[in-house]
């Protein structure tokens, strides 16, 4: 039984600028690593408009599955107080990035590895000037096309709704993810309420 | 120097009254829980950008989303809890100092974990490039700190108390003083951006995005305390905002609830 009640959500707004990104925010995989993935793409509204004030975030497993993490994804320098980022040898498996003018977002990461029955994804968190309560979706990659179809998340969904989730490749290691706000049942994004 | 706006809204044929009667009509509806419907159109931003669709849930005790990233000692500074002290002057306006506690819904503290505060500064306006109304830059204010909880999830900022300020929505529309506040707790899925009032504002009633959320104790969660033995002689007022973070965590999930 829960005994306390939750703060309520608020939007982000349009400000967040100086609190929020950091340098570095989308390079999640560390400094010139072989393995590294890049996913793209836009974050559009209802009307199919990008949307150039949202923000992402990025939580995954570590390639071996592992799920802890580690600190100095936004490292301070002591003596000048500026964020000098990530030290290029962890794998802190979180990133942030807000959309560009354009309204796209780049993560340059690691692939996900498997955990319990689930095929690999890239949880992410969606952020936006308007979005009252944030939203959670998951990027899977089409490499993992067997694990991706025994996924009970992914084989739970209806075909196109399902096809929402899987990233598209455009060439060796570089994929395609939009997400959209709003739409009809193929255009919309799934985004997920956890229990 | 600054061009004065001359009064302009996205929306330049809604006054207030009209927000105050949508913001009425949805209030009389029944409520869908603690946090704002995403479909919400009384904040004209909304209408573009929420799903249509159902959300999936998901009751995995193995999801990702159940844990969440870790931040330490290398990813905060010891000032970067009191905004007064990032420049080399002193900001304009009421010191105040916040503090509280946060907590996950069984109660149990969320510690060292981390949490990101931004404003705008006493006149109400932010260090941003697409705030250009017409009230002046404060130089020795940026408007952004964080922290990390203690042992006991507590948390405390040093401040100013920042001011209301215009905004699009409609026409005269104003937001009450709020300082926005990110948290993350030891869940992905307790993932929290909320915006904390403060008490007795009188431009609370007319803002539709504090009066989104539709139940009344849940609104009232996110106006802060004033607490007299918080204030610090000759120094800054206090004021107190617990926070309870919304969501399933891996821990949460291990004790079978
Ligand atoms: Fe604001």
């Amino acid at each position: 039984m829960s005994v306390e009640e939750p703060t309520p959500s608020q939007t982000v707004g349009p400000f967040y600028g100086y609190a929020l990104p950091f340098p570095g925010g989308g390079d999640v995989a560390p400094a010139g690593h072989p393995d590294t993935i890049t996913i793209h793409g836009y974050v559009l509204d209802g009307a199919g408009q990008p949307i150039p004030d949202a923000l992402l975030e990025f939580w995954q497993a570590a390639p071996d599955g592992r799920r802890t993490g580690a600190p100095g994804s936004m490292r301070r320098d002591p003596v000048t107080g500026a964020v000098i980022g990530r030290n290029g040898v962890d794998f802190t498996g979180f990133g942030r990035v807000p959309t560009d003018p354009d309204g796209r977002y780049v993560l340059r990461t690691l692939p996900p590895g498997a955990v319990g029955a689930s095929a690999p994804y890239v949880a992410v968190c969606v952020f936006a000037r308007g979005l009252l309560h944030h939203l959670f979706t998951r990027i899977y990659l089409p490499d993992n096309a067997e694990a991706n179809a025994a996924d009970p998340v992914l084989s739970s969904l209806p075909p196109a709704r399902r096809a929402t989730l899987i990233a598209t490749a455009e060439r060796d290691r570089v994929y395609r993810f939009d997400i959209r706000l709003q739409g009809d049942e193929r255009e919309e994004t799934v985004f997920f309420a956890f229990h | 120097m600054t061009t004065p706006l001359t009064p302009r809204s996205a929306y330049p044929e809604l006054r207030q009254d009209d927000i105050d009667r949508e913001v009425a009509e949805l209030g009389r509806a029944p409520t869908t829980g603690p946090h704002p419907d995403r479909d919400y159109p009384p904040y004209r931003s909304s209408v573009l950008r929420h799903p249509k669709q159902p959300l999936i849930p998901i009751r995995d005790p193995e999801a990702v989303e159940l844990t969440g990233p870790v931040f330490g000692v290398t990813d905060v500074t010891e000032i970067d809890s009191d905004l007064t002290r990032h420049h080399i002057g002193e900001p304009i306006g009421e010191r105040i100092t916040i503090t509280g506690r946060v907590v996950d819904r069984d109660g149990r503290p969320v510690r060292g974990q981390l949490i990101e505060i931004w404003q705008a500064n006493a006149a109400g306006r932010y260090a941003h490039q697409l705030d250009q109304h017409p009230a002046p830059l404060d130089p020795n204010f940026t408007g952004y700190g964080r922290c990390i909880t203690d042992d006991e999830g507590r948390y405390h900022f040093t401040t100013i108390k920042p001011g209301p300020y215009p905004w699009r929505n409609h026409l005269n529309a104003w937001r009450p003083s709020h300082i926005h506040f990110s948290l993350f707790g030891t869940a992905f899925t307790q993932r929290l951006v909320t915006q904390m009032y403060f008490p007795g504002d009188p431009l609370l009633p007319y803002d539709p995005i504090f009066n989104s959320v539709r139940d009344e104790k849940a609104r009232q969660r996110l106006i802060a305390t004033y607490d007299h033995d918080l204030s610090r002689p000759e120094v800054s007022l206090g004021y107190r905002w617990d926070i309870v973070l919304d969501g399933p965590s891996a821990t949460y999930m291990e004790q079978g609830r």
